[in-house]
């Protein structure tokens, strides 16, 4: 991991990444402790995301999927609306309407996480249509999953995107498993990537634990879309180091991948990819870094007591929010 | 095309004394599209074939608009479907060209996400996008072609789901869907799209939504009627004239809103009610507004209320079938003399 990347780009990336692991610790704790559902975490693969967006300007959209509490996370989002969010509170992005899969915050760009998997990429090859239409140059980009790889959402979004060289970022994070089921059993391609060739667009395959890496490749496509050449689709290889979601411990991690894969995975944890990149460079210290966790986990314990202390919204709020102005709804 | 009544043509007492020109409904919605585009730039219109207007209504808007504005797509509903959407978020104001019955192709994105984006995000998301659902049935077309599926979309909230049967209702209305700053369904009924009637030259005139027009007022018996069902509620209302019995007609013109007063009101005032609807007989719009009538009205009726709506079965291609499915003229005059006893 060698990089031109500014320090200031590299410590952010690594403020953001360590936002979403002490975001999604505090849930698993407050899941064991009895106050959160079973939420989709991300855990594993936070330089996914943290990268993508960090190559992204604040003008530019993004849409993520039902695992992702590291999208808007990574785009800037407030934790403490966030984690109110989760705890369906009023104070909440969505004025806990949306919960978990859900935690869209419009103000910096984020077109809504989509419980539905592959429901959000049309959405966001829909922005990038307006970015073109009216010459706007901003883009957009669409997260989502191997097992959404396969939905016919994402093969029309794509072809239309290329058909009309829209400015939109098709990121594929191959984490491996939908569910339970191995990609390599549901995807009759070597790479996810390999299908950009049937749409005429590039396919990048790039180690989604590597958070330069991830930042690089973006970087590529942000600005082949801003110079009006159309999609990119990239495959970013990664893994989720934990189940499919909290509470599905009874599905046991050896009836569908091996402890042992688990284990390797997590030698490459992406955070201490960076802070090994960052040390060894001379960029930063050890101390420096350490300093950054800390921080974030400081920002995570105040936004968990910030949204303890919100209320639950009342009754009014029921059918606020169906349309855009009230309307009697029979 | 199953018409009693071919001679339809009425003139919506709301509008008033402007100036008009009689012309096709079809006609009439394109021009409330061309108007809309015409004043709004964020306005652009997207769909299969839609440059060639192989409907109709889109004709002379690629000649007028150009490739920017008029956009042909591929085959791919669930894609397009969803790209208004997130184009509409982003503050686009797109028009979707569609049939009713390739909707069940792109249902995901209108949904998952045209309904339900604004309430799931807690307001955030605004989405002026209107879909135009061409509603063909009655022709011959059998039954991957034949959809009347607006109740599925009345259930699902979040969504307006209009409904015009005249051609000044298709022009005003059309011009509100594209103003309007919800997801819009506009359900434009094949039976009609050749009705003539006189329409407003006025480009300031709308029709607003949630408010239905009385088409014919009686005292008798109320006929709620929805979309190709008007002309034969008009026809049924002018033959029990003649035998002496005063027939009210209205026509909701838009479901989600539904002006229930309008409804109730007349229900209150004639004791009689029966509702004519092209959807199939379960869960239909009738169903709907015969449960509100029921709750609300329960003790103004003076007779059992009457659905007159399409038989639940699958649209058969051969005529000698397919006649016997839609509500009629005749079968609307059978539902009044029942509640008449």
């Amino acid at each position: 991991m060698t990089t031109n990347i500014s320090k200031d780009v590299l410590m952010l990336m690594l403020e953001r990444m360590w936002r979403i692991r002490h975001f999604e610790l505090k849930l698993t704790e407050m899941y064991n402790a009895g106050e959160v559902g079973g939420v989709h975490l991300y855990i594993g693969q936070e330089a996914v995301a943290v990268g993508a967006c960090a190559a992204m300007e604040d003008t530019d959209y993004i849409a993520g999927n039902h695992r992702s509490h590291g999208h808007p996370i990574a785009k800037g989002a407030n934790l403490k609306k966030a984690m109110a969010e989760i705890l369906g509170r009023i104070d909440g992005y969505c004025k806990g309407k949306g919960g978990s899969m859900h935690l869209a915050d419009f103000s910096v760009g984020i077109l809504g996480e989509s419980g539905i998997v592959a429901s959000s990429v049309p959405v966001a090859t829909g922005a990038a249509l307006a970015s073109k239409l009216e010459n706007k140059g901003f883009v957009s980009a669409v997260f989502f999953g191997d097992g959404a790889s396969n939905q016919g959402a994402c093969h029309e979004s794509m072809n239309l995107a290329s058909v009309w060289d829209l400015p939109v970022l098709f990121i594929c994070e191959n984490n491996q498993y939908a569910v339970t089921t191995s990609y390599k059993d549901t995807v009759a391609v070597e790479h996810i990537s390999d299908r950009a060739q049937a749409y005429n667009m590039p396919g990048i395959l790039v180690d989604g634990q590597d958070v330069i890496a991830m930042y690089e490749a973006t970087s590529q496509a942000v600005q082949r879309a801003r110079n009006g050449e159309g999609p990119t689709l990239i495959e970013a290889l990664t893994y989720r180091f934990e189940d499919h979601s909290l509470g599905l411990e009874k599905i046991r991690k050896s009836e569908y991948r091996e402890d042992s894969e688990v284990d390797e995975w997590r030698l490459r944890d992406p955070l201490d990819l960076l802070t090994k990149s960052i040390v060894d460079s001379g960029t930063a210290t050890q101390a420096d870094c350490d300093a950054i966790s800390a921080t974030a986990h400081a920002e995570v314990e105040e936004a968990a007591e910030f949204a303890r202390n919100s209320p639950f919204p009342d009754e009014s709020e029921l059918y606020k929010d169906m349309f855009a102005s009230e309307m009697p709804i029979v | 095309m199953l018409k009693d009544d071919s001679n339809f043509n009425h003139i919506d007492k709301n509008i008033g004394y402007q100036l008009m020109t009689e012309r096709m409904f079809m006609q009439a919605l394109g021009m409330g599209i061309a108007e809309e585009m015409r004043i709004d730039p964020k306005v652009f219109m997207m769909g299969e074939d839609v440059r060639a207007s192989v409907y109709g209504a889109a004709a002379g808007l690629y000649d007028e608009f150009g490739d920017d504005r008029i956009l042909n797509t591929p085959l791919s509903e669930n894609g397009f479907f969803g790209a208004a959407v997130g184009a509409a978020a982003v503050g686009m104001r797109p028009i979707v060209e569609t049939l009713t019955s390739f909707m069940w192709v792109g249902m995901d994105q209108l949904v998952s996400q045209a309904a339900k984006m604004r309430y799931m995000f807690g307001g955030q998301a605004t989405l002026p996008v209107v879909y135009r659902a061409v509603m063909y049935y009655g022709g011959g077309s059998a039954a991957h072609h034949s959809d009347r599926s607006y109740p599925v979309f009345m259930n699902i909230g979040g969504l307006k789901v209009v409904v015009p049967a005249t051609a000044a209702d298709a022009k005003g209305l059309m011009k509100t869907a594209i103003r309007d700053d919800d997801p819009v369904i506009m359900f434009e009924d094949g039976t009609l799209l050749s009705t003539r009637g006189e329409v407003p030259d006025d480009p300031d005139f709308t029709v607003p939504f949630g408010v239905a027009n009385i088409l014919r007022e009686g005292t008798d018996v109320t006929v709620v009627a929805i979309a190709g069902s008007v002309p034969h509620a008009l026809g049924a209302a002018e033959v029990m004239a003649k035998e002496g019995v005063s027939v009210e007609v209205i026509d909701p013109r838009t479901l989600v809103p539904l002006d229930k007063d309008t409804i109730l009101n007349s229900v209150g005032k004639t004791g009689r009610f029966v509702v004519a609807d092209p959807a199939a007989k379960v869960c239909s719009a009738a169903s709907e507004i015969m449960s509100i009538v029921s709750e609300e009205a329960f003790w103004d009726l003076q007779a059992p209320m009457q659905k007159v709506a399409s038989k639940q079965v699958h649209i058969p291609f051969t005529p000698s079938l397919e006649k016997l499915v839609y509500p009629t003229r005749d079968g609307i005059i059978e539902a009044i003399k029942k509640t008449l006893g």
